[in-house]
């Protein structure tokens, strides 16, 4: 079989000759049911009957990639796609650096490779979870096509990670697998792995920096897998990563969008100071200080994912040619970090310093810099927006030491520019940094759905293209 | 002066900078600074492999300019700068037919009976163009080829059936593929391309089949001294035995394809084989919109019902989804009737449609035809008071009258 070519006569659309490999044929198809079950529970609720404008994969080739069609959710080709293997592809880093790629599961290796994957499973289905009443309030056709194509992949990043375990981890990867249909973000007895997975998006302007600020750290994970000397895991990565793009860009204009409207109502009604809320307010638009606000809490939460500034675990993964740094085949150096420090933010005696540390034992650090890095390229983008309506305002990233709950700076609070303050002065200045209660009663006021094709909800304007360059009345989703 | 040359390139206000064009591109010509994701003009060769995967629409800017703007220039840019048309080229910004230069010219040259330059419907799909350019053409095997005139006719007309197998050729109703042929001509160079529109939707002959369909004339003109002068490419076509491989280029056309609005009425004229792309675009409507509230008429002439490609399975069209006005010119017992004679029977119905915002008119067949079914639409609108000039500008302008002559 062409492995560009995708075998839809099945019950699971694949590459993977998935034909010529009975055993893990059974187990998916023993764990298909149970999937469509889990998705009809905690899928988009309200939707599932409804025709959707989506993009489906036909091939993993440039050509075949994206084809636009009506589907209903449920009926949606969620398959096992992997990018074409590479000729004589070397493990790129680490002590095993020019040897050959593994094919199969390095025996020392096994628990850490199914751990980095089960985590990385994790996070899939708990952002449809998360996401699943988002429906309901979508501020047009055209948001709600978005939303609904990012769940249907998220969907599909879960199949194929758990081909993965199934295939390559045996009785426990078939446990693994079922585990990751039983979790609930948000429950409290079986929650979902990572905090920020377990976090609400109760409104439509969260989930736009959800898929901005939190599915960028998936897409800096799956750059970091993508470089893995374990080929499987390589390949099926870097073909998430381009289905990742379109939740980058979901976020990225999502605020846009909003910004771009908060300006333009601003302009239209005169008002020149963006700290004068309640005059904004009045306009049906989203404030400028309060989506500095909403930044601040999704920036923060996310920064928490990439775990311990100093991690052993992290030099464990990189040593052993499992988890690579971001575009680590771009990187001129050896490979191997054995002897290079890395510089790290940390709070030590009372003060945030940097510090030169082992280069291992610092790639969380350097995994999260190369995020930040990502991250402010998309608000400069933002912020020109702003400029383009003269309005004298500048979103910003809070410092990485605000409002973090896991590694060096969890114990200590900070204001927006990393300046320690105590309990009290933090709980006063909370409000003014993070959104509070009444910043999100009225974003939730403004979230009316919009139905109608061509429509847009009061608080941002309509994309620039549409997809798939539809017009902009395109009737996006077909609502049952 | 130099020629002009077609560039790439990326809309730095749309892209969101996520790396998939710089991974995707086999030849390394995508680039990136700090600012700007850009096309390197002196290694980009069209392969559009970057197009389909980029999750913003960014992507899809082909230009024509005297001078192409240099990695510098296009890293500076916050937005796309204004490009000064270049006439005759085929190529205004964003709407180029084709990047390969012999195909974009004959796709010029079929469109010239617009009047203007042609623009597509505005809720069209999006086409994807030239993904297989003659010199690396996509190979596909003959599955199909059925003789669609009858025994006494005096034309040869074929239904042909490619197949693609695993190799993914998307097209949309309307546009046009490049056979290109084996061999070499006289003077030793490569055979001219010849277009064929495609005759069949963009799923397949059956929906979800990797193939599509052309409908091809035999052609063979008497030359001076009498004897039988035969066209290469539709002889080669024509005389295609099942399994066999050819060479196909494309797909080819950005503005002749059909609205996605069921609101959209369609008006379609033709003759002859120009019936292939309005085959798509009715099996289309039936598949997709089986309950359209916009309606599709079919003007078709031919000189006999033997001669008209398909008659026999038109006529099993039902009448609510396709208005059909067959017409024939060479009728034993009948005088001579031709599509502009039957469109000005219909004047009243057409002369509404004209008024409708929803209209869509295609014109599709040899170039002969243009001036008598111009002439009925200008009659049509006198009787009813209208100015058919202004109508087909705005009409063209809107992407809603499209021509396909040759």
């Amino acid at each position: 079989m062409n492995i560009m070519n995708v075998d839809y006569d099945g019950l699971i659309p694949n590459n993977v000759n998935l034909n010529g490999d009975p055993r893990v044929k059974a187990a998916l198809e023993k764990w298909h049911p149970g999937y469509l079950d889990w998705w009809n529970d905690m899928g988009p609720d309200g939707f599932q009957e409804s025709l959707v404008y989506l993009r489906t994969a036909v091939s993993v080739d440039p050509k075949g990639w994206a084809k636009f069609d009506y589907v209903k959710m449920p009926d949606y080709k969620w398959g096992i796609l992997l990018a074409p293997q590479g000729e004589d592809r070397k493990i790129p880093f680490g002590a095993h650096a020019g040897e050959k790629a593994w094919q199969e599961v390095p025996g020392e290796y096994r628990a850490m490779l199914r751990r980095l994957i089960v985590i990385q499973g994790d996070t899939e289905p708990a952002s449809v979870e998360q996401q699943r009443f988002l429906g309901k309030t979508a501020p047009s056709l055209y948001d709600m096509r978005n939303l609904f194509q990012v769940n249907v992949e998220e969907g599909r990043h879960l199949w194929a990670m758990v081909y993965l375990l199934q295939k390559y981890f045996g009785a426990d990867g078939r446990e693994e697998a079922e585990a990751l249909l039983q979790r609930r973000s948000g429950d409290e007895d079986t929650p979902r792995m990572l905090g920020a997975f377990n976090e609400e998006t109760p409104d439509w302007l969260s989930f736009f920096m959800f898929t901005f600020f939190t599915d960028r750290d998936g897409k800096m994970q799956l750059e970091a897998l993508a470089q893995s000397g374990f080929d499987p895991l390589s390949r099926t990565t870097r073909f998430m990563l381009t289905e990742e793009a379109h939740h980058m860009f979901v976020g990225e204009t999502g605020v846009g969008r909003t910004i771009e409207r908060t300006c333009q109502e601003m302009q239209k009604a005169g008002i020149e100071d963006p700290f004068d809320v309640n005059a904004v307010r009045k306009l049906g638009v989203i404030d400028l200080p309060t989506l500095q606000k909403k930044a601040n809490l999704h920036y923060s939460l996310t920064l928490d994912l990439f775990g311990n500034e100093i991690s052993t675990n992290a030099a464990s993964a990189f040593h052993a040619g499992v988890k690579g740094r971001y575009r680590e085949d771009k990187l001129d150096d050896d490979h191997r970090l054995e002897s290079s420090t890395y510089p790290v933010t940390r709070f030590k005696d009372g003060k945030i310093v940097t510090e030169e540390v082992p280069a291992l034992s610092a790639l969380n650090m350097r995994l999260r810099d190369d995020y930040v890095a990502d991250c402010q390229g998309g608000v400069s983008r933002w912020n020109k927006v702003i400029e383009k309506y003269n309005i004298g305002f500048q979103l910003k990233l809070p410092h990485v030491a605000f409002h973090r709950h896991i590694g060096e700076f969890s114990s200590i609070k900070t204001d927006v520019d990393g300046n320690v303050i105590d309990d009290a002065a933090w709980d006063k200045k909370k409000d003014e940094v993070l959104p509070s209660t009444s910043d999100r009663d009225y974003i939730e006021s403004l979230m009316a759905p919009q139905f109608e094709p061509g429509k847009f909800a009061s608080w941002l304007v309509p994309p620039k293209v549409g997809i798939d360059n539809k017009p902009g009345d395109f009737e996006y989703v077909k609502i049952a | 002066m130099s020629a002009p040359i077609k560039q790439h390139l990326i809309d730095p206000a749309v892209c969101i900078r996520c790396n998939t064009c710089e991974a995707t591109c086999p030849v390394d010509a995508v680039t990136h600074d700090a600012n700007n994701y850009v096309v390197d003009v002196t290694k980009c060769n069209f392969c559009m492999d970057c197009v389909a995967p980029c999750p913003t629409g960014s992507i899809n800017h082909f230009v024509t300019v005297k001078t192409p703007f240099s990695l510098e220039e296009q890293f500076s840019w916050s937005d796309l700068p204004d490009v000064e048309e270049i006439p005759d080229t085929g190529g205004a910004i964003g709407t180029a037919e084709a990047i390969d230069d012999e195909a974009a010219a004959l796709l010029t040259d079929a469109h010239k009976g617009a009047g203007g330059q042609m623009k597509a419907p505005r809720s069209a799909s999006k086409p994807r163009i030239n993904l297989f350019g003659r010199r690396a053409p996509a190979e596909a095997k003959v599955t199909g080829n059925l003789k669609l005139t009858g025994e006494g006719a005096s034309a040869d007309i074929h239904h042909i059936i490619l197949d693609f197998g695993t190799t993914s050729f998307p097209v949309l109703e309307g546009q046009s593929i490049g056979i290109v042929l084996p061999g070499t001509d006289e003077n030793g160079r490569p055979h001219k391309m010849r277009l064929f529109s495609i005759a069949s939707p963009r799923d397949g002959e059956r929906p979800n089949t990797n193939n599509f369909s052309l409908t091809v004339k035999r052609v063979v003109t008497k030359s001076a001294d009498g004897s039988a002068q035969k066209g290469i490419a539709s002889n080669y076509v024509c005389d295609l035995k099942q399994g066999d491989k050819v060479q196909v280029a494309g797909p080819f056309g950005s503005t002749f394809l059909m609205p996605d609005d069921s609101e959209a009425d369609i008006v379609m004229i033709c003759t002859g084989t120009g019936s292939a792309p309005f085959r798509g675009f009715t099996e289309r409507r039936r598949r997709s919109m089986p309950n359209a509230k916009g309606k599709l008429y079919l003007f078709f002439g031919a000189r006999t019902p033997e001669e008209l490609p398909y008659f026999g399975p038109l006529q099993k069209v039902p009448k609510t989804l396709l208005d059909q006005e067959l017409v024939f010119s060479r009728l034993a017992d009948k005088p001579k009737e031709y599509v502009q004679d039957r469109m000005k029977k219909r004047s009243a119905d057409l002369a509404a449609l004209l008024q409708k915002n929803t209209t869509h008119i295609y014109m599709c067949g040899l170039k002969g035809m243009e001036a008598g079914v111009e002439e009925s639409f200008a009659s049509i609108c006198r009787e009813h008071k209208l100015d058919w000039a202004a109508i087909r500008a705005k009409m063209r302008d809107e992407g809603r009258f499209h021509v396909e002559t040759y």
